[in-house]
């Protein structure tokens, strides 16, 4: 699937902000992602010819961070935390429920397309709310069972009424539909 | 010790987000004043002040700054805003109360380097604070205060805020530099440091966020009075984040120098649920662990250090009696291991064989062997690794097995976990 042209023309734009084009590599990624939910070889390819660059090294940087997914996951992105500090709060018995509550397991997507989760042992920067979890990438703080049903529900209502997306940063071209979006690739 | 909050002294106020909010507080009078003096004595205040550095090593700032070669152009600021280490929450917090204080740092320090061209370099996570640093960017360049010739001293700024990708090594200041020209993350060799050869080979500097947050400060108040605050190696104050078994886990400034003890027992309100201290970790996850003996340390660089442990980048995360200091190390050791970049050998190799020893003593398969196969692993790793990552993984370990051996040998004698009555599905 080609880039949108909005994207196209972003990337373009990057790579004259930097001293450097390389340096809009990271950023023309996150606009990639943003737009089409994953990282496919065709969008690195098409991101080297925007900057000039070869596509191996699209390819060498791409897949050196956890956060660029490489395969179409669910509409939300759901991410606890089992680091030591998190442990230390109940982290264990929180993605414990989670995943019961899902009904997958971890690294699953939920069978409406709904939610993907996975647990992380990479902090995530909220030892002191723990335990914690990112949804698409906000904190969702001192997790109890009751606030982990009351979040899944609102994942689950239907794709028109979900919950806003976080103001858009104006750097990042606007995503046009929910379609499938974040995950992480092997690391 | 009295509590003097310096950098988080007008998080109270509301909608200190906005600009014109920060400004009502003081906010970008430093910045101003900075631009009336010359670089070179801005350069001068910031050393005599004793600011050290607050991302972990505590390396003088004013001295790092002065690094830079004499007329060697461009030349960059980055703002490590990459906190990653586990325990650690204070970067994400002075984002989201006050970005532009962060900002206002930015540019002071930018103009004492003479760079024309500075970036923030946050991590991938923190979404919703990255979005607020560029809101901050964009009220900030409006204003003048980033541009070409601001207020009309002849000065041109521009700030680039740059996304992480998930990476905990990038916060390391090599890799991260490495990761800003569009590679991998990966650590270069030091010397040459990035005061020589930095960014794009040119001389750069990398400061913290908490370090920044208190140039404004300096600048308005003099070096003279930050000194005054704190210990004599320690000037100021610190964000500490307190997290675990707490009542109030959260993040605290306090003055360098205050008792540990203060901050558990009167910040945190003491151990949670009446249950007695075990252990703690001032530093984050890389630090090793400290006693209930050693509560009446003060809260800085050096007496921490004294004390067998390191203050690193301001965790402090506390364990009560029922912790399983076996698991707890377990959790620190998979994580090095899943963020070791896989660059130098004894780190990828050594990370991943302590991990899969870690896995079996809490599945009860470990023999009474691998205690000191856990020692000789770490001895392989700490100072043989290309960057500290390397030998972060090892400290926290190795201190462990120092004072909880007991732990180990029951894990191993009882096949499992003494701490948890069911068998622990495998984490991450």
């Amino acid at each position: 699937m080609p880039l949108a042209k909005s994207t196209a023309d972003h990337i373009k734009d990057l790579a004259q902000r930097y001293p450097s084009k390389q340096s809009a590599i990271i950023p023309a990624l996150w606009a990639v992602q943003h737009e089409q939910g994953y990282v496919t070889p065709e969008a690195m390819a098409e991101i080297a010819e925007h900057l000039g660059l070869p596509a191996s090294l699209i390819e060498a940087t791409a897949s050196f961070y956890s956060m660029f997914l490489t395969k179409p996951e669910g509409r939300h992105e759901v991410v606890i935390c089992v680091n030591a500090p998190c442990m230390l709060r109940g982290a264990d018995e929180m993605t414990a429920y989670l995943g019961r509550a899902l009904g997958v397991r971890d690294g699953g997507t939920t069978a409406d397309g709904a939610i993907t989760w996975h647990s992380t042992i990479e902090c995530l920067g909220a030892c002191g709310g723990a335990p914690m979890m990112q949804v698409d990438h906000q904190f969702e703080e001192n997790l109890t069972e009751e606030r982990i049903d009351a979040i899944i529900e609102r994942l689950r209502q239907p794709v028109a009424v979900a919950a806003p997306a976080p103001a858009a940063a104006s750097e990042r071209p606007k995503r046009k539909a929910p379609a499938p979006r974040r995950t992480r690739s092997e690391s | 010790m009295a509590i003097k909050p310096l950098v988080t002294k007008d998080f109270a106020t509301e909608n200190l987000v906005q600009l014109k909010v920060y400004e009502r507080t003081g906010g970008y009078t430093g910045y101003k004043k900075a631009l009336e003096m010359q670089p070179d004595a801005l350069v001068e205040e910031v050393k005599k002040s004793g600011l050290r550095g607050r991302g972990g090593a505590g390396f003088p700032t004013g001295n790092k700054w002065s690094f830079l070669p004499k007329g060697v152009y461009p030349r960059y600021l980055v703002c490590n805003a990459d906190e990653s280490e586990p325990g650690t929450f204070k970067d994400r917090y002075l984002i989201e109360k006050s970005p532009h204080q962060v900002l206002e740092g930015i540019l002071i320090a930018s103009y004492a380097i003479g760079c024309n061209l500075a970036f923030i370099y946050i991590r991938g996570e923190y979404l919703p604070q990255h979005d607020a640093l560029e809101t901050a960017i964009a009220e900030a360049r409006e204003a003048g205060y980033i541009g070409k010739n601001v207020f009309g001293k002849g000065y041109d700024i521009d700030v680039i805020l740059h996304r992480g990708a998930g990476a905990y090594i990038c916060g390391e200041e090599t890799a991260l530099l490495t990761s800003l020209e569009g590679y991998r993350g990966e650590p270069r060799l030091k010397p040459p440091f990035p005061a020589i050869k930095g960014l794009y080979g040119k001389p750069t500097v990398v400061n913290n966020v908490e370090t920044v947050v208190n140039l404004p400060h300096i600048v308005n108040n003099g070096a003279d009075w930050f000194k005054s605050i704190g210990t004599p190696t320690g000037a100021g104050t610190r964000v500490w984040c307190m997290s675990g078994h707490v009542n109030r886990p959260g993040n605290y400034e306090v003055e360098n120098g205050t008792p540990i003890r203060e901050l558990i027992e009167e910040h945190g309100g003491g151990v949670w649920k009446n249950r007695k201290l075990k252990a703690f970790q001032p530093g984050g996850a890389s630090m090793m662990v400290l006693l209930p003996e050693h509560l009446d340390v003060g809260l800085d660089f050096d007496a921490i250090a004294k004390a067998g442990s390191l203050a690193g980048a301001g965790a402090m995360v506390v364990m009560d009696e029922t912790t399983c200091m076996v698991d707890a190390a377990r959790r620190y050791v998979k994580f090095f291991h899943h963020e070791s970049c896989g660059k130098c050998t004894p780190c990828r190799e050594g990370t991943f064989w302590m991990a899969n020893i870690f896995d079996a003593m809490e599945a009860g398969e470990a023999k009474p062997a691998d205690i000191d196969l856990l020692l000789e692993i770490g001895y392989g790793i700490d100072g043989r690794s290309f960057c500290p990552l390397g030998d972060a993984s090892t400290w926290f370990p190795r201190s462990v097995i120092k004072f909880f051996r007991d732990e180990f040998q029951q894990h191993i004698a009882e096949k499992g976990c003494p701490f948890k009555k069911q068998p622990q599905e495998a984490v991450a």
